[in-house]
């Protein structure tokens, strides 16, 4: 066999394991990214999907927060603008998770059946204030 | 001083149009006073942008607070250090650093590039002064850091606290200028396209640029971990965030091509492949910065989201298209000159080398993309975190590694068996022994034994390598062993320069897998109670809480936690982890409060401190304690590979002069020669 073909057969196998690697990665550790309303309509028609991990992306409903400092616990509520869920995460908040107006958050973990998400990671993106922009009439 | 600097804007928007109309209307061919003319371009482009830099500079240390960017990332309490870095702070600066840079890039081409070369370098213009057309054409239309307000603040907003840090002065220009850099490679590779000049001469005229490019990019990457590290308080460097991944993948397809365009220089082989290769390289730093401008992948990076990111994607698109299309029109010049002759070959290592690394960087854009490709496909978005990057990667890596050890052993062209032996013995060898020997010691987790285990294999090739190397000198020349290896890697700065990068990226893959032994624990605790942590490497840790303290410092107010350290029951000190809130000159609370961790290193492990906060105003502090092994090996060994690409590229010693030169060179020719 000339080197070129056995080349080709090794370029072949390594084509091949790297896709392999990449589908089974998808579908071992592949997250749903799913707003409240999807994840409602998904719970609602589908019972066990209740028992599967996603990332749920959301806005945090003002007011909402209780901070148990003792159990490092923190209740809030998120909303996409027309679902509202209740989301619990125990662990250490980031800094950017304030009680501010217009946090975004996206937390992964499971919606349990009666309907309080169990989070396990947190995380918050302050819309308006990390990277300031004055939107008012500028001019040049 | 705005009004100058808008000026310079759009003086130098003009002219770079111009540059690029002369150029590729080829109309400057034998006409002397237009090709000056197209030189002189260049050269005013980069006065344009060094006036319009130092206009956003004036605005910025005299307060000029009616200049928006100014006001949105400076203050008046700001220490100078940082007002002079907040230039590239967000993005109007960055673009504007971008552009500045460029031009001194493409000066820097016209002027230092060899006589040989000169073909070359009116199509160069061309190329470069187009990049540079469109970066000024975003400032104008979309992103102006001259824009002014219709009213002046009496204070900035100021510079975000998790900016204020040595490592963001100096990580994103890195960054950039290695990004920026590549545009030189990929401008020479359109050059011999556009010319038809499709020898080895562009190759030779970018050797420095590559290496240049590759090492700015290696140290922003790594800079950018050790401001993660340090500032961002999660106890990790690296997130597989698609910002990162955005700034690893032209370093990976850049990676190949400085070793696929050995194949090139020697054998007169993969002449497309190097070009495909350069051209994607240019495509995915335009790419990174679409991801990181754009907004279109939710990143903790999160930059502002603005129309600026069409541009890059526009521009990405063009660019991709017409670069991949010219290289399809010289298709058929570009055939092989010699075929592979074996499988046991350095081109063929090589060869599995480039296909790995690109792989690599499939993969990482695979992932990175996948939430978009998926909501495409199925209409849900799916996405991918660190768990699928590792386990994609962390196998391909390993691969690499062992191919990091075994290319530089292996002859060009066809290796005999008996070559074989004599390279690989001592090297195995050595493998075997680190592996067997850390199995000794209780380690029994399977990657982190194949990444030691390998990092041995590649110690023992780079030691015998330069073991045999300064013995060929020491018996020719007489010197002594310390002389003639300082004498040896001064002589074969490039070959020499390289096995010290790949001792940086054995040290790098060392400390990776340190990490799958991290430790975490969180805690509440009140003054006096302590809690105890177990080191992987066998100690004990008792952390005990001494009590919060609240001070006001500089630019901030401070909560300050502190922690009595004790290893195995002897006292070894205090750590504290503070929470800052950031002022401005009228007292207001500027940004939301940060966290500043404790880090202790030692070259076994890191202790690392966070605290998260205080439960209701009392002086019991909420914790995070994290022992990181070999975390500090990362720094090393980053410094390690950049002081290898320096030697790579220092000037002298077998300089771009030498043509082809014969497959079998170093120590074996002159073992040959003293025989």
């Amino acid at each position: 066999m000339k080197a070129g073909t056995k080349f080709v057969a090794g370029a072949a196998v390594i084509i091949i394991g790297v896709g392999a690697l990449i589908f089974e990665g998808v579908k071992q550790t592949g997250t749903y990214f799913l707003t409240t309303t999807e994840l409602a309509e998904r719970t609602s028609t589908d019972p066990t999907f209740h028992e599967v991990g996603i990332k749920l992306g959301a806005q945090v409903v003002p007011g909402t927060i209780r901070r148990d400092a003792a159990s490092q616990t923190i209740d809030f509520e998120v909303t996409d603008g027309t679902t509202q869920i209740p989301v619990s995460y125990r662990g250490l908040a980031p800094d950017t998770f304030t009680d501010d107006v217009d946090i975004e958050v996206v937390v992964e973990g499971r919606l349990g059946t009666d309907g309080v998400f169990q989070a396990t990671t947190l995380l918050a993106k302050c819309g308006s204030r990390y990277e300031a922009e004055y939107d008012n009439e500028a001019q040049v | 001083m705005t009004l100058l600097g808008q000026f310079a804007l759009w003086a130098g928007w003009l002219i770079a149009l111009w540059a690029a109309v002369l150029s590729f209307s080829g109309r400057w061919q034998g006409r002397p006073e237009l090709r000056a003319s197209l030189t002189g371009a260049v050269y005013a482009v980069f006065g344009c942008m060094v006036v319009a830099s130092l206009a956003l500079w004036y605005g910025l240390v005299t307060h000029d607070f009616n200049i928006e960017y100014v006001a949105s990332y400076t203050s008046r309490t700001l220490p100078e250090y940082f007002v002079f870095s907040a230039f590239w702070a967000g993005q109007k600066g960055s673009l504007l650093l971008w552009a500045v840079v460029l031009a001194l890039f493409s000066a820097l081409a016209q002027f230092m590039t060899s006589r040989r070369h000169a073909d070359l370098l009116p199509w160069v213009a061309g190329v470069t002064s187009i990049t540079i057309f469109f970066f000024i054409t975003v400032m104008l239309f979309s992103a102006n850091p001259f824009e002014r307000l219709a009213f002046t603040p009496p204070d900035g907003r100021g510079l975000n606290p998790q900016l204020q840090n040595l490592g963001m002065m100096i990580h994103p220009p890195m960054l950039y200028l290695g990004y920026i850099s590549i545009t030189i490679p990929f401008a020479f590779a359109m050059a011999a396209l556009l010319s038809g000049k499709l020898d080895t001469g562009w190759i030779q005229a970018i050797r420095k640029w590559t290496i240049l490019s590759w090492l700015f990019l290696s140290a922003g990457i790594v800079l950018g971990m050790w401001w993660a590290y340090v500032e961002l308080g999660w106890g990790g460097y690296w997130a597989w965030d698609p910002v990162e991944n955005a700034s690893f993948l032209p370093w990976l397809t850049m990676t190949a091509f400085l070793h696929s365009v050995m194949i090139q220089e020697k054998r007169g082989m993969l002449k497309r492949w190097n070009l495909a290769l350069i051209i994607g390289t240019f495509l995915l730093s335009i790419f990174g910065t679409f991801i990181t401008r754009s907004g279109v992948i939710a990143s903790v990076h999160s930059f502002t989201q603005s129309s600026v990111g069409y541009y890059f994607l526009a521009f990405l698109v063009i660019s991709g298209v017409l670069a991949y299309t010219l290289l399809y029109t010289k298709w058929d010049r570009l055939e092989a000159e010699v075929e592979l002759e074996s499988m046991v070959s350095r081109e063929a290592a090589f060869l599995f080398n480039n296909l790995i690394l690109v792989g690599i960087a499939f993969s990482v854009l695979w992932g990175t993309l996948f939430p978009i490709l998926s909501e495409l496909v199925q209409g849900t978005k799916v996405t991918v975190g660190p768990p699928f990057f590792n386990k994609v990667n962390v196998p391909l890596g390993l691969a690499l590694l062992a191919l990091t050890g075994i290319g530089p052993l292996i002859a060009w062209r066809k290796a005999s068996t008996a070559n074989l032996r004599r390279q690989f013995l001592f090297p195995l060898g050595s493998g075997l022994v680190v592996a067997v020997v850390l199995w000794l010691l209780g380690a029994r987790s399977l990657y982190p034994l194949m990444t030691i285990g390998l990092a041995g294999f590649v110690a023992g090739t780079v030691l015998q390598e330069f073991y045999r190397g300064s013995r060929a000198r020491h018996r020719i020349h007489g010197e002594s062993y310390l002389m003639a290896t300082l004498r040896l890697i001064g002589r074969n700065r490039r070959r020499y320069g390289g096995y010290i990068v790949h001792v940086g990226i054995l040290v790098l893959f060392v400390a990776f897998a340190g990490y799958a032994f991290k430790v975490d624990q969180e805690a509440t605790l009140v003054p006096g109670e302590s809690v105890e942590l177990r080191s992987p490497f066998g100690h004990t840790y008792t952390l005990t809480h001494l009590g919060v303290s609240q001070f006001e410092y500089l630019n901030r107010f401070v909560s300050q936690a502190t922690v009595e350290v004790a290893k195995n029951g002897v006292p070894a000190g205090r750590m504290s982890s503070e929470k800052r809130q950031h002022i401005n000159s009228l007292r207001e609370f500027e940004f939301q409060p940060s966290t500043e961790v404790g880090i202790r290193s030692s070259a076994q492990e890191d202790l690392y401190i966070v605290y998260a906060g205080s439960v209701e105003g009392t002086e019991e502090a909420v914790y995070r304690f994290t022992i990181n092994p070999l975390v500090i090996w990362v720094w090393i060994g980053g410094v390690i590979l950049v002081v290898g690409g320096i030697i790579t590229m220092w000037p002298g010693g077998y300089g771009p002069t030498r043509e082809r030169r014969p497959v079998q060179v170093g120590y074996e020719a002159e073992l040959a020669g003293s025989a």
